[in-house]
């Protein structure tokens, strides 16, 4: 019966659905993003370079946006607190350098690193979330705030000494931006680069994402990352099944923590410079809201979310200042920019599904 | 035995009360190092008390309707800097001015308190992540209307407010002639100490204004919603729009406030102004001993005290104690942002532990019935 119901539907019905599906922001922004590719040429833009563009930003990016998934999975909501991460990422970074490594293997050391870190904090502010299930997301919020400002006076008080990072005349503290270009700068997008034209592809960042991804993806279907999904979508059954809800938790923040400190490596290594003090401060937004436009909800993700959130998003952020600016010369880029993430999170806070719990 | 219970009492008090103890150890810790004179460090309490008391007013009636810290007071920020932009254009200086922007950020602050106040009738239980994105969302439409729409599509009179491409307004507006004209109305000095009588008096009537409020039947209203919000709804009380009006209210305040706070400061960052001033209130507030479902008028008098305090010493007592100011300055907004991040610790804390409680209440409940059964 209800099989010829549904062959019964009109085609506007069904688009109706689909449209629902895909939700209507998402919708408005991958339209804006093709008009954009659309009109490009006619600007004197070169298309090949504005794809070149959003590829080389998608690498940086895209596994920042991944350290939300194993969070959003465990139910504890989008990680607002991916900066305990970036920090974690940060020490592993600077230690690296100060510790006197160079090209490729300082970009491993880095990792290596800040691993430990990253646990740590991880099982910290997963032990913290624990204890306030409900409210995370705010708290998240300002555990990343007070975590990044504690951070603040650790730069400058930690004895680093290497002339590269420190302020040379003071002696003391590193400096807020330092180029990378000696040790990771580039090591993954430089890596099988790929150049056709001015199309230029940065495959070894690729591929190391999608390894991530694979990973991601492989862990989300073993044993501990159904139980994941489980405690995700109800805490109250997954305990009932015997499934520890707490500790599973611990181990999505822990994931995520880490996959945000190896994110900002990332993103360091494309962009050529490492950034300390308030720069983790302007990380955490963007990441969010790429992950929500790419379709996920407070407390569904996937790896297709992320890629597709993470094009779209990079995709405005890098086509609309060159193009607005052939167009009309005017750049409106940067609050097009808060008004689409900030948006795009409002939505997704707001839709009745996702508040019930 | 009565020993034993006032000890225990003393305890509860040290715990309820931790963190503007904390606040009052640090401060009693950095005021010898730092060695500021007592009339200098009054005269500062002073004009920051005037100047962010009446900011910090407009976040109690949103508490009191169960909505958390409204983050969303940026909102009203905003609107007193659309409405200021306006007073310094038409060159309306002095008492006119603040006045007319006072009147000007009205409507702003209603409409834009309105929308917020939708949105979070939208995300109930999630205000307070809510309220904190939607100042972001506005910060962009702020700019959008600032930045591009002042001088193209609204009309901007004087070129000193414009910046030199023709439209949006310059990254400072020049306040110097509107500065402290409401503090000097009035201002009586006390052995030293500038006392701006004006403005305390509109801050002693707001606080009057809100004793009065909480006894009609809106704040009553009010408060059985932030209580329980179905009882309250089977009460016969209209949540949402009760919710509304509360967050209206605020940001209407909010906005009346900013044009206090900038007429004290006499300049005005157009595109920074308010996206601090909402951390930093929210953070004396907390300082002074209120928490995310509970806040009083001592809470803001004593917050703004005990948080600017330590804001005029930290940098001073970090210059002093490590020999570099940058650190005493990182050192205080490390301290806004851990003051909040504990205090909603501890509400969630504590309100998992309400909700346990009741929990075991009925259990227990459920087992004498149980046993009188048998």
């Amino acid at each position: 019966m209800s099989e010829q119901i549904r062959t019964d539907d009109s085609i506007l019905v069904r688009v109706h659905r689909a449209l629902k599906d895909f939700g209507v922001p998402r919708l408005i922004i991958a339209a804006f993003l093709l008009l954009m590719f659309i009109v490009a040429p006619f600007t004197g833009v070169n298309f090949w370079s504005q794809v070149t563009n959003v590829f080389n930003r998608f690498s940086w990016n895209a596994v920042l946006v991944l350290a939300m998934v194993p969070m959003v999975h465990s139910g504890c909501g989008l990680n607002f607190g991916l900066p305990v991460g970036i920090i974690a990422g940060l020490l592993g970074a600077t230690l690296s350098i100060e510790l006197g490594f160079t090209g490729p293997v300082s970009f491993l050391m880095a990792i290596v690193i800040s691993t430990p870190f990253a646990i740590l904090f991880g099982a910290a502010y997963g032990g913290l979330l624990n204890r306030i299930k409900g409210g995370e997301m705010m708290i998240a919020t300002y555990v990343g705030f007070s975590v990044i400002s504690f951070f603040c006076m650790m730069w400058l008080v930690l004895p680093y000494k290497k002339p590269d990072m420190a302020w040379g005349f003071e002696g003391t503290g590193l400096r807020t931006t330092f180029p990378i270009d000696k040790y990771y700068g580039g090591v993954l997008s430089n890596f099988l680069k790929i150049e056709i034209g001015k199309l230029v592809i940065p495959t070894g960042a690729l591929l190391f994402f999608a390894l991530l991804a694979f990973l991601m993806w492989a862990f989300l279907h073993t044993k501990t990352g159904t139980a994941m999904t489980a405690v995700g979508s109800n805490a109250t059954f997954a305990r009932a099944a015997g499934i520890n809800v707490n500790r599973i938790r611990m181990l999505s923040v822990v994931m995520s923590t880490w996959l945000g400190a190896v994110g900002i490596l990332v993103y360091e290594q494309g962009f050529g410079f490492v950034q300390l003090y308030n720069a983790p401060f302007n990380m955490t937004l963007p990441a969010v809201s790429a992950i929500l436009i790419g379709g996920a909800t407070a407390n569904k993700a996937s790896i297709t979310n992320v890629i597709i959130g993470t094009i779209l998003f990079q995709g405005i952020v890098t086509m609309t200042p060159t193009v607005m600016n052939g167009l009309i010369n005017l750049d409106i880029s940067e609050v097009l920019r808060v008004v689409v993430s900030n948006g795009m999170i409002l939505y997704a806070l707001t839709r009745k599904t996702e508040v019930s719990r | 035995m009565n020993k034993q219970s006032s000890g225990k009492k003393a305890l509860n008090f040290l715990g309820a009360n931790s963190v503007p103890i904390m606040f009052i150890v640090i401060i009693a810790v950095c005021i010898p190092i730092v060695g500021f004179s007592p009339t200098f460090l009054l005269n500062e309490i002073v004009t920051r008390l005037s100047r962010n008391a009446f900011l910090i007013l407009s976040l109690l009636i949103p508490i009191m309707a169960g909505m958390g810290l409204n983050f969303g007071m940026t909102l009203g920020a905003m609107a007193a800097e659309i409405a200021l932009i306006f007073t310094s254009d038409w060159q309306i200086w002095g008492i006119p001015g603040i006045v007319l922007a006072m009147i000007i950020s009205i409507p702003i602050s209603a409409v834009l308190g309105l929308l917020c106040g939708k949105i979070l009738n939208a995300a109930k239980g999630r205000e307070m992540i809510t309220s904190y994105i939607i100042s972001f969302f506005m910060n962009g439409v702020y700019q959008l209307v600032v930045l591009y729409m002042m001088g193209s599509i609204i009309p901007i009179i004087h070129n000193n407010i414009k910046l030199p491409r023709g439209y949006g307004v310059r990254s400072s507006v020049d306040l110097t002639r509107i500065r402290k004209s409401l503090d000097n109305l009035l201002a009586i000095n006390i052995g030293g100490v500038r006392i701006p009588m004006a403005t305390i008096l509109i801050i002693v009537a707001m606080c009057l204004v809100i004793i009065w409020f909480r006894r009609t039947k809106l704040g009553q209203d009010m408060r059985a919603v932030g209580q329980d919000m179905e009882v309250a709804r089977a009460a016969g009380i209209d949540v949402e729009r009760t919710r509304l009006i509360s967050i209206v209210i605020s940001t209407v305040l909010a906005g009346l406030g900013m044009v206090i706070y900038l007429q004290n400061m006499g300049d005005m960052a157009t595109y920074s102004s308010h996206s601090q001033i909402g951390m930093f209130c929210i953070a004396a507030l907390l300082v002074g001993g209120a928490s995310v479902d509970k806040a009083s008028i001592g809470n803001v008098f004593l917050g703004v005290i005990l948080f600017h305090t330590m804001f005029i010493l930290a940098p001073a007592a970090g210059a002093k104690i490590t020999g570099n100011e940058v650190i005493g300055e990182y050192f205080r907004v490390f301290v806004s942002y851990g003051v909040i991040t504990v205090a909603l610790i501890m509400y969630e804390t504590k309100k998992r532990r309400e909700k346990a409680g009741i929990g075991q209440q009925l259990a227990a409940a459920q087992r004498e019935g149980g046993v009188t059964r048998a």
